[in-house]
């Protein structure tokens, strides 16, 4: 027997959310927009009559007001959406303990084990989208097939609220008329590159040689090909706490822009807090740096570097960072973002070449543990660094609980 | 009509499940709960919000008391 693989995907999430508990703006168009004070204002989520008036995720706030002009925006409340989705992982939860969110909204389950309990995938699917409803009070689609990537595919084709199934006899009749780019990971420029050569269907991409499909694209031509023909054997993986890190990072776009190496090292200094107390919260130290820097222009890169020893103090993931701001930008243009990340991860326990001339640093990682200590316990602002207090506008900010929403890779 | 938060007087129990005795209208007079019909987690549609319901008798009528992250409604 073949799996059972479930994609619930929950409908305009922040909006449903926002609607909920605002009963009066249901019927209007509505949208959950960014800080535009602090320069975050681009439309993070809609509902169906904002999407109808051309309203679309990731635009700045005032184009979709020139589209929409009764749009009505609000700011977003992260803690209630992690709350939901929270309560909609303890309803999955009852099905199946194979789950594996992609995303805050998006989720996999592996039913295939529980089918002789609560009946076939649809039912599972149609009872999931029900208390949903009805507990929650948001809609969630549903797609129900044999493989992840097809699973996912028709829990986008009926929206909301609805449950699409695709099976190993019916996938050619519903999967292949669809465009290309509906395929996960098909993105803008390989979906220009398959229909340069009239791969303009998931089917054309399936009946096409996987050997010119490896010419055309590398490696992730075969893989596209085996998601178009239904082959696809990844697991759902039991996500969660349990999932391995493979770096840790924060990134801010900046209220104002950044202009010269004091500025940046303001931010970065919040940042490198950030990134090494999250690696000292999970017992782990980075042995390389890296930096991504984006202009006012939006041209951006990334630039990283190797540390002498493993670390996890702050103080030495900023200068890291410092030098390799300042041996890679010329203050051509402001910066508008920056982010830090430590990679290249090792436990903390694990044993390292010490550096003979090098200084304890077994004083200084009490200190900043003392520091993560007090914060736990009286706040976050509760003590900083004395040079945060410069520009105090430019620093406000806690990236490490402030924002908990990290993007996800399909292939983990 | 706006969404009004009331006060509740509310048994909680060693195990963490919490019992609704009694709530204080808007007017200030206090309702005896009779019974507690139904507890579950569920939307309210009518008023707005999301949370632990308790149906419960209260002088004879059905009502939907919503329990939303501790703070209680009415949903009339």
């Amino acid at each position: 027997m073949g799996r059972s693989i479930l994609h619930v995907d929950l409908n305009n999430f922040y909006a449903s959310v926002e609607c909920l508990y605002r009963p009066e703006l249901r019927e209007k168009a509505v949208a959950v927009g960014g800080d535009v004070e602090a320069r975050h204002g681009i439309i993070l989520a809609k509902n169906y009559l904002a999407k109808a008036a051309g309203v679309k995720t990731g635009e700045a706030i005032w184009q979709a007001r020139q589209k929409c002009p009764g749009l009505i925006c609000v700011p977003p409340d992260f803690r209630k959406y992690l709350r939901f989705s929270r309560m909609a992982r303890a309803i999955y939860a009852e099905y199946t303990d194979l789950i594996e969110s992609f995303g805050i909204d998006e989720v996999w389950l592996d039913v295939t084990g529980s089918v002789q309990l609560f009946g076939d995938g649809e039912l599972i699917a149609e009872d999931i989208r029900r208390r949903l409803r009805e507990e929650l009070g948001i809609t969630g689609s549903a797609g129900v097939s044999f493989n992840k990537i097809f699973a996912k595919l028709g829990s986008d084709m009926k929206k909301p609220d609805a449950t699409t199934i695709i099976t190993e006899d019916n996938f050619k009749k519903i999967v292949w008329p669809l465009p290309v780019g509906e395929l996960l990971y098909v993105g803008r420029s390989t979906q220009q590159k398959l229909e340069i050569r009239a791969i303009n269907t998931i089917g054309d991409l399936a009946k096409h040689d996987i050997s010119k499909l490896r010419l055309l694209l590398g490696v992730w031509g075969e893989t596209l090909w085996h998601f178009a023909n239904g082959i696809d054997e990844a697991p759902v993986r039991k996500s969660g706490e349990d999932s391995i890190i493979k770096s840790v990072g924060n990134s801010t776009t900046t209220p104002r822009d950044l202009v010269n190496n004091e500025d940046v090292k303001l931010i970065v200094y919040v940042l490198a807090e950030s990134v090494a107390a999250r690696l000292r919260r999970h017992g782990l130290k980075c042995k390389t740096v890296a930096i991504s820097v984006r202009s006012t222009e939006l041209f951006s890169f990334e630039r990283q570097g190797k540390l002498l020893a493993p670390t996890y103090l702050s103080d030495h993931i900023a200068s890291k960072a410092m030098d390799l701001f300042a041996a890679n930008y010329r203050w051509d243009k402001p910066i508008r973002s920056i982010g830090v990340r430590g990679s290249d991860l090792v436990t903390a326990e694990s044993h390292f070449q010490i550096d003979l001339f090098e200084t304890d640093k077994t004083e200084k990682e009490i200190l900043e543990r003392t520091v993560d200590d007090i914060r736990r316990r009286f706040g976050y602002y509760s003590i900083q660094r004395c040079s945060m207090l410069q520009d105090q506008k430019l620093t406000g900010f806690n990236p490490k609980d402030d924002h908990i929403i990290h993007p996800v890779s399909f292939f983990k | 009509m706006s969404k009004e938060f009331i006060a509740v007087t509310a048994e909680h129990g060693p195990d963490g499940h919490i019992r609704p005795l009694s709530i204080k209208w808007t007017n200030g007079r206090v309702y005896n709960i009779d019974r507690v019909l139904d507890v579950r987690q569920a939307a309210s549609l009518k008023n707005g919000g999301q949370g632990t319901r308790y149906t419960c008798r209260i002088c004879g009528k059905e009502v939907y008391l919503f329990c939303d992250e501790g703070k209680w409604f009415i949903d009339r």
